[in-house]
């Protein structure tokens, strides 16, 4: 039984997994359009630290974001076993640059636990729920939060 | 195919037919009399009222139908078209469009706008035409026609006064009523009558149309008989079912003009010999070998009775000839010759007329094929051919790296398919390329429109508008455009009095010209107007806080301070002699389009703004460069020359500016690594390469890059889908590598670079 339908049976939600630093975070899979190795961006000027450039993507010129810094932790050394979640946010596709991609989740809502308070606005600008899976913490985080910015732009 | 669709590409082929409609009559505006032009201009108008009758739009056919008349009294010769004449079709031209336009949208058009044009376009008719007044009597009419009711005497007066009409009703002044239609209805004694012959060709059959139905509506004018001429049948066996043997005589006694006989056979004229006269040279024609066949009128209102059943029936033929016989003596006081003169000149009007529908029939057939395709498709052609071209490059490449000699088979079939690449683009892009009519003769229209606002008579002169540019340019091309004609009509040409009293000719003269110029679309619009006022426009500036009160400013650099943003509020407008509206507008506006614009002025002789586009949106031709390690491609266009600098020419000026001297001018130098903040310190110029660059306003700026790596072909992406605008940054591309390359935007570099460097020139100039 593929995943699509089984999400669409119990009601609940297929997720992304991947690692950052030594912290894991997770998003929708349905925002994600496909998953590629890491090739040199072309750097843009006068762009965010977080904005690492642009790549071609099969002709299109695809931004890259560093989730990295974008979440506030140090900027991410890309190698080659780093990977791009390209991902659709809006009207626009923009590839994230994370260490791993760990696990695909099935979970539903039940499994989801609030943020906890902290103080950081960063953290609860992006963070929708925690996940607890395998004594591993992972950090549902919502794509579109992370790009207020853009997202006024497209519509 | 449901009906909305066939409505939409009737609409679609409106929009041709009133290009073709104005552009017929721009052309006999500047005195074209051949009479293919008219032909081609009523044309338009009749297939527009054509489609249109066929889905109802009742407005449209209306005023179509008004027009068209005019047009036919032009058609002719009985109206000549002179500019006044024109000025009206022009003003109709517009209203049938917007009538167009309304009932595509559903929009509201102003009605009394074209209530005015129809009693104009009336009137112009019936000025010549005094018989076809039949129903309203507008003003001209009055004169050809001054006879009061049911009196015909004074026909020869009239005929006197208007030597110009070959209508041979025109010495008929026809007594009518002006009260309402109701008394016409009446058993009709007053009236003229007309003998209309008729003769089907095999083709109107063939196209669905039905004699009988015609002669039904014809006998709806009037009191009527109709003689069958049935000579031309052949024997049984010799018949061609699908052939055409039978012709009419029918004379017809009507208050209605020859125009509405006419009407009637409307869609079949072009099918059938058709010949409508006064009775008045029947009945000298009498002897005319003519059998009367008894014709059942009633039969007519059977529909499903064919043409081959058809029984030419005379229904009381007796007293209608002769009725028509005695009306057509007594009513008429001319002399014969006069008749015979007029009727010469008609049929030559009408051979010229068939003769030029001849022409076009063939220049139709030279014309060549075209089809419609939807936009989408060709974007999409485009996008992928971009595609092929980026991976043959990326193909090339990888097989130079492995492959050093360049001699095998594969190097060989490489290069040819680099070629046809190259062909394959330069096809896609010619199917987007499309004159730049249509967006100049709009323009047209609106010097027109605002001419008559601001009472001032202005021409537009257009030149070039054959010259192809791609699709997406025209169509971005439209607004700024217009905000510029309005502008020149509005504030850059003179009222007429004030051209007089400056010895100028009291009409002012726009011209509007397109045309290539190396690689690019070169746009001039130029206006005989009074030009920049200089000293109002530096003052606003220096009360805008655009430039200090002591700025030591160029007449060029003036002349584009109108350009800058905020220079001029709407409510202002008019207390500058000059321009200054919007143009930062217009100017953004060509800018996104990576084109340029410039003013240059001439107090008392006008103004010329030059723009400069790119033929298409989709490719580019580029200079490959490397600055601080990355690689940038900039626009051929903007590059004027490049050099390799030597120290003894770099000068310090300033904190941190640098002039470099070029043939003993200084210019400064732009280091682009710093602008787009790839470096934090600037590079050493004589390491570097030079690219003198022309930015918009004129002024020079060398730009300095590390190396160049060569000249190419780019395929243009869009920074934008994906992500957004970065300043200093027009586009992407992607390379041969298959890496994205940034394609630099010189002139928001040179901006950028002017913005820093402005204020220490200033505070310099103060000083000094």
């Amino acid at each position: 039984m593929s995943y699509a339908v089984k999400s669409l049976i119990e009601g609940s939600k297929e997720l992304i997994a991947f690692r950052i630093s030594d912290q894991e975070f997770c998003v929708n899979i349905m925002s994600v359009r496909e998953i590629r190795g890491w090739t040199q961006a072309t750097p843009l000027p006068h762009a965010p630290p977080y904005v690492m450039g642009v790549i071609n993507l099969r002709g299109a010129v695809l931004p890259i974001i560093d989730l990295s810094a974008r979440l506030g932790m140090k900027d991410a050394e890309p190698t080659a076993r780093h990977v791009i979640i390209v991902s659709q946010m809006k009207t626009k596709v923009v590839g994230l640059l994370v260490e791993a991609v760990s696990d695909i989740l099935t979970i539903t809502e039940e499994n989801i636990q609030p943020v906890p308070e902290v103080s950081s606005d960063l953290e609860r600008q992006y963070a929708r729920g925690i996940l607890a899976v395998d004594k591993r913490m992972i950090c549902m985080i919502e794509l579109d939060a992370l790009f207020p910015d853009q997202e006024s732009e497209a519509a | 195919m449901d009906m909305n669709e066939i409505k939409e590409i009737f609409f679609q082929e409106c929009e041709e037919q009133l290009a073709e409609l104005e552009s017929g009559l721009l052309k006999l505006n500047d005195g074209d009399r051949d009479p293919e032009t008219v032909n081609a201009v009523f044309r338009a108008v009749h297939s527009i009222k054509g489609g249109a009758g066929a889905f109802g739009l009742d407005d449209l056919v209306s005023f179509a139908h008004v027009f068209e008349t005019t047009l036919d009294c032009v058609r002719s010769n009985k109206l000549e078209p002179t500019q006044d004449v024109l000025k009206v079709m022009l003003k109709s031209a517009d209203v049938l469009a917007d009538l167009v336009s309304a009932s595509r949208d559903g929009s509201g058009v102003d009605e009394s706008r074209s209530r005015g044009l129809v009693k104009e376009l009336e009137a112009l008719a019936h000025g010549e035409m005094p018989s076809s007044s039949a129903h309203e009597a507008p003003k001209p009419a009055a004169k050809a026609a001054p006879a009061p009711k049911a009196a015909p005497a004074p026909a020869p007066a009239a005929k006197a006064e208007t030597p110009k009409p070959t209508d041979d009703s025109g010495f008929q002044p026809i007594p009518f009523s002006f009260d309402g239609f109701g008394e016409d209805e009446e058993p009709a004694i007053e009236g003229s009558v007309y003998e209309v012959s008729f003769k089907p060709r095999r083709e109107l059959y063939s196209k669905g149309n039905e004699a009988a139905l015609l002669l039904r509506d014809l006998s709806r004018l009037g009191e009527m008989s109709i003689n069958c001429d049935t000579d031309a049948l052949p024997a049984l066996d010799k018949m061609d079912p699908e052939a055409s043997y039978f012709s009419w005589k029918i004379s017809i006694r009507t208050t209605k003009s020859e125009d509405d006989i006419r009407a009637v056979f409307e869609f079949a004229e072009w099918d059938c010999d058709l010949e409508v006269k006064l009775a008045e040279e029947a009945s000298s024609n009498e002897e005319l070998p003519m059998v009367p066949v008894p014709f059942d009128l009633s039969i007519l209102d059977d529909s499903s009775a064919s043409d081959e059943d058809e029984k030419a029936v005379q229904s009381s033929a007796d007293e209608t000839v002769a009725a028509a016989v005695s009306a057509a003596e007594t009513a008429t006081s001319v002399t014969k010759a006069a008749s015979r003169a007029s009727e010469k000149k008609e049929s030559a009007a009408a051979a010229a007329a068939a003769a030029a529908q001849n022409n076009a029939a063939a220049a139709a057939a030279a014309a060549g094929q075209t089809i419609r395709v939807d936009l989408d498709r060709v974007d999409r052609l485009i996008n992928l051919v971009g595609e092929l071209v980026i991976n043959q490059a990326m193909l090339s490449q990888s097989v130079i790296e492995n492959d050093a000699t360049g001699t095998s088979a594969v190097n060989m079939g490489l290069e040819e398919l680099q070629q046809l690449t190259r062909e394959i683009q330069d096809s896609v892009m010619a199917i987007r390329a499309q004159p730049v009519k249509p967006v100049f003769q709009r323009m047209s229209r609106i010097v027109r429109e605002v001419a008559d606002m601001v009472g001032k008579s202005i021409r537009l002169v257009t030149e070039g508008e054959n010259t192809e540019v791609d699709k997406t340019v025209i169509d971005k091309l439209a607004e700024p455009l217009t905000h510029m004609i309005r502008n020149a009509v509005d504030h850059g040409i003179e009222t007429p009095e004030k051209r007089e009293a400056a010895g100028k000719n009291p009409e002012g003269t726009i011209k509007l010209t397109a045309k290539h110029r190396s690689g690019r679309i070169l746009i001039e619009l130029q206006d005989d107007g009074a030009g920049i006022n200089r000293e109002r426009v530096r003052q606003k500036a220096v009360d805008n806080d655009i430039i200090a009160a002591d700025a030591n400013l160029s007449d060029d650099e003036i002349d584009n301070l109108i350009f800058m943003a905020g220079f001029s509020t709407a409510d202002k407008i008019s207390d500058i002699s000059g321009r200054g509206v919007g143009m930062d507008v217009v100017k953004r506006s060509i800018q996104a389009l990576g084109g340029r614009i410039s003013i240059s002025s001439r107090p008392g002789h006008g103004s010329t703004f030059t723009m400069s586009l790119p033929l298409t949106l989709a490719v580019l031709d580029g200079m490959v460069v490397t600055v601080a390690g990355q690689t940038l491609v900039v626009p051929l266009t903007a590059i004027v020359e490049t050099l390799q600098p030597e120290a003894s020419a770099i000068h310090s000026f300033g904190a941190n500016q640098r002039l470099i001297s070029i043939r003993n001018s200084f210019c400064p130098l732009v280091d682009v690594g710093r602008v787009l903040n790839y470096r934090s310190t600037q590079a050493n110029p004589v390491e570097g390469v030079a690219l003198l660059v022309e930015s918009e306003g004129g002024g020079q700026r060398a730009l300095m890059v590390d190396a160049i790596q060569g000249q190419r072909q780019v395929v243009i992406k869009s920074l934008e889908a994906n992500y957004t605008h970065v300043p200093g940054i027009a586009a992407a591309t992607i390379l041969g590598d298959g890496r994205v390359a940034l394609i630099l935007d010189v002139d928001a570099v040179v901006a950028a670079s002017r913005g820093q460097s402005m204020k220490p020139e200033m505070s310099l100039a103060a000083t000094g």
